[in-house]
């Protein structure tokens, strides 16, 4: 997993509430086998203006002109500017492979749906949670200015506007770390891979049956 | 100090660290895989740059996807029809091969269904963790071996770590006390558990399945009870280790031999609950009281004896109930009170990891010989659980039997179990089978699935509707 530190990166609206998970990445995309490429079908059925189907070459479908994220000023965005429980519905973790393959690293809104905010975590993007009306003046703000570029500092736990205004946000300690050193769950338990090669030689002296059987 | 269930026996015995937060760390000996919920968990490790921790712990083997039918299984992986589960099975086996993983390919004799393969190569074996992405993991607890299933992440995690983070369980004890009445098997068993304590009534637990009855079953029949521990809620169920259990095992492809089998058995003697343990919750079932069973509605514990009458909307207690069971008889086409015997039946499903074994298909063989499949049955298949399961069936006849009295003899796979493949009910079809799941278009859109044994769902092929199987004459 990608660590993440600090960002400065431009911000781009999802201006709806209950956004859920078949909106962030539509069922027809999970029977794929990748984890990754999800990112030009994010948010397919806004995106675009015809259905989208897995294995099209998306270049040439048509993109709906009224869309945000077919603006010219949103394209390269890093921060996604959302309203209240963005991510509910399913637990699949397409939802988030989707939106850090598109780009984004991290999400604002006034609040997330309980497993999609979990799984952002195990997937190196950072879900920010801030007041409802400090999410509505940034919206304002960022429509007012072209550009609009917001600096997230996790170690800080601080969200900045251009104009030098910061927010301050809550992270739960374990999973700040986890993301400040980009560990992900299998970093994590690889950092004991002392203990786990202790117990496995002792174990396989007490039950070599167990080893080098398949081979 | 109390003593130990076999649960925690197992759980200390694969402990590699406990941690402030209440979770621990466990070491995993087998990792089966299967084509449907390990390709995210393969390319997650390659982006991330990491290799499996220990190859031998591996074994793949693709089951969902595979074709049963035995034209289009002869062309391999390139044969197989449909575009997306061609691709999962390539993809496995492209994984498997970037990785070095050892897969039991498509169209080896030893190819089957995932929980068939395990036991009946000795890769799962008595006292170990064994995962898979795949729920019915549990099934390989009957080897009293701590099994179950796991998601796509943990595949990766697995893969990359050898071990789980874990929460340990509950302890439950089911026991089924007596004898069980000739023509009901280990299947009835197991529904008739459910339909005691629901299919939440195992959550948060491991559950033990112990008393006379489960002693006196056969490994297959363990393995068919321990199968459906998660539709009683629980992600796993064991049996203890005993003689049936080291008979089973002995000169399995996998299992030690000679100085270490004596090593290994010494050790296994040892899986059994300490009889001074105590269990945080125990039920206890009269085995003689239990008759065949079978499902009525849209989840496992809608189940009744085969001499009963499904519910009527108007006799449930509570409104909940009321609007479950109006749902559930819309959905299965079916009336409040009318007989369980005068359901009709369009297929019969004889396969899936429930039961699929070469003592399914005895029971099925059995109850058909000499005798034909109804006309109005418009298919009724045979899908032995692994290539060794139907060479054996073969070597024994029993595949003449069946084809005599006018059922499929199929290929292995998973086939109409979940619909994966081309074999799937039709809209409104009734289908008797042998499977665990009868959920809402589990066997395809629309189908209508009943749970039953392998003796019941060929007496039902060869009446058209539902009838005791114990009723029909068997041939010996
Ligand atoms: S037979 Fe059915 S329940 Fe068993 S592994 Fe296959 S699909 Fe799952």
């Amino acid at each position: 997993m990608k660590p993440f530190e600090r960002l400065l990166g431009l911000a781009a609206p999802m201006d709806r509430a209950n956004v859920d998970t078949d909106v962030i990445i539509p069922k027809q995309f999970l029977k794929s086998i990748k984890r990754s490429g999800f990112g030009p079908n994010l948010f397919d059925e806004l995106r675009y203006l015809d259905e989208g189907q897995p294995d099209m070459d998306n270049s040439a479908r048509p993109k709906n002109p009224d869309f945000p994220l077919n603006f010219e000023r949103y394209q390269g965005a890093e921060v996604l500017l959302a309203r209240s429980n963005f991510g509910c519905g399913s637990s699949r973790e397409h939802a988030p492979w989707a939106l850090t393959d598109y780009g984004f690293r991290a999400i604002i809104a006034p609040s997330f749906a309980d497993i999609f905010h979990s799984n952002c975590f195990k997937n190196g993007l950072l879900p920010i949670v801030l007041e409802s009306e400090i999410v509505s003046r940034i919206f304002d703000e960022m429509y007012a200015n072209e550009g609009y570029r917001l600096d997230v500092n996790l170690e800080a736990q601080t969200v900045t506007t251009p104009s030098g205004e910061a927010f301050e946000f809550e992270v739960d300690a374990f999973r700040k770390e986890c993301l400040l050193k980009g560990l992900d769950d299998i970093g994590l338990t690889l950092q004991q891979a002392d203990a786990i090669k202790q117990f496995e030689m002792q174990w396989r002296a007490q039950s070599p049956w167990l080893f080098d059987v398949i081979q | 100090m109390a003593g130990k269930t076999l649960y925690d026996k197992l759980w200390e015995s694969h402990l590699v660290e406990m941690r402030d937060d209440g979770t621990a760390l466990i070491y995993i000996d087998r990792h089966l895989i299967h084509e449907v919920t390990s390709p995210q968990a393969f390319e997650g490790l390659r982006l991330a740059g990491r290799k499996p921790w220990r190859r031998d712990a591996n074994l793949a083997v693709p089951d969902h996807n595979v074709p049963t039918d035995a034209e289009e299984r002869a062309g391999g992986v390139a044969g197989i029809v449909d575009a997306v589960s061609r691709l999962q099975v390539q993809t496995l086996d492209d994984n498997c091969s970037d990785f070095d993983l050892v897969e039991i390919p498509i169209n080896d004799i030893r190819q089957g269904i995932v929980h068939v393969v395990g036991p009946e190569s000795g890769a799962t074996l008595p006292g170990m963790t064994v995962v898979c992405g795949d729920s019915h993991t549990s099934t390989h607890g009957a080897l009293g071996a701590l099994a179950h299933g796991i998601g796509t992440s943990e595949v990766e995690h697995v893969l990359a770590t050898q071990c789980l983070i874990q929460r340990k369980m509950k302890n439950l004890r089911v026991r089924v006390e007596g004898v069980l009445s000739k023509g009901v098997t280990a299947k009835d068993m197991a529904l008739a558990i459910i339909g005691e304590i629901g299919t939440a009534g195992g959550t948060g637990y491991a559950i033990e399945f112990a008393g006379s009855a489960v002693r006196a079953l056969s490994m297959e029949g363990r393995m068919t009870l321990c199968n459906m521990s998660i539709e009683a809620g629980a992600r796993m169920g064991m049996v203890a280790v005993d003689d049936i259990t080291l008979e089973y095992v002995k000169g399995r492809t996998y299992a030690p031999k000679g100085e270490l089998w004596d090593k290994a058995e010494a050790y296994w003697r040892t899986l059994h609950t300490d009889s001074d343990a105590i269990f945080d919750r125990e039920v206890v079932l009269d085995a003689a009281a239990i008759k065949p069973q079978v499902t009525w509605g849209t989840s496992p514990e809608m189940v009744l004896p085969v001499d009963a009458c499904v519910p009527t909307v108007e006799s449930q207690s509570d409104e909940v109930s009321k609007a479950s069971v109006k749902r559930a008889l819309e959905y299965m086409g079916l009336s409040g009170g009318q007989a369980i015997t005068d359901i009709r039946l369009d297929r019969v499903f004889i396969g899936s990891c429930t039961n699929s074994r070469i003592e399914d298909i005895r029971e099925a063989a059995a109850v058909a010989k000499g005798k034909k499949v109804a006309a109005t049955i418009k298919q009724a298949m045979v899908v032995p659980g692994s290539g060794v399961v139907k060479a054996q069936a073969e070597a024994e006849g029993l595949h003449t039997i069946l084809l005599d009295a006018g059922f499929e003899w199929r290929e292995p796979g998973c086939s109409m179990c979940l619909a994966m493949n081309a074999d799937k009910l039709g809209s409104g079809e009734h289908c008797a089978s042998t499977s665990n799941r009868n959920f809402e278009g589990r066997q395809g859109i629309g189908g209508r699935t009943h749970l039953v044994s392998p003796g019941m769902a060929a007496a039902a092929a060869i009446a058209g509707h539902f009838v005791d199987v114990r009723d029909m004459e068997v041939s010996a």
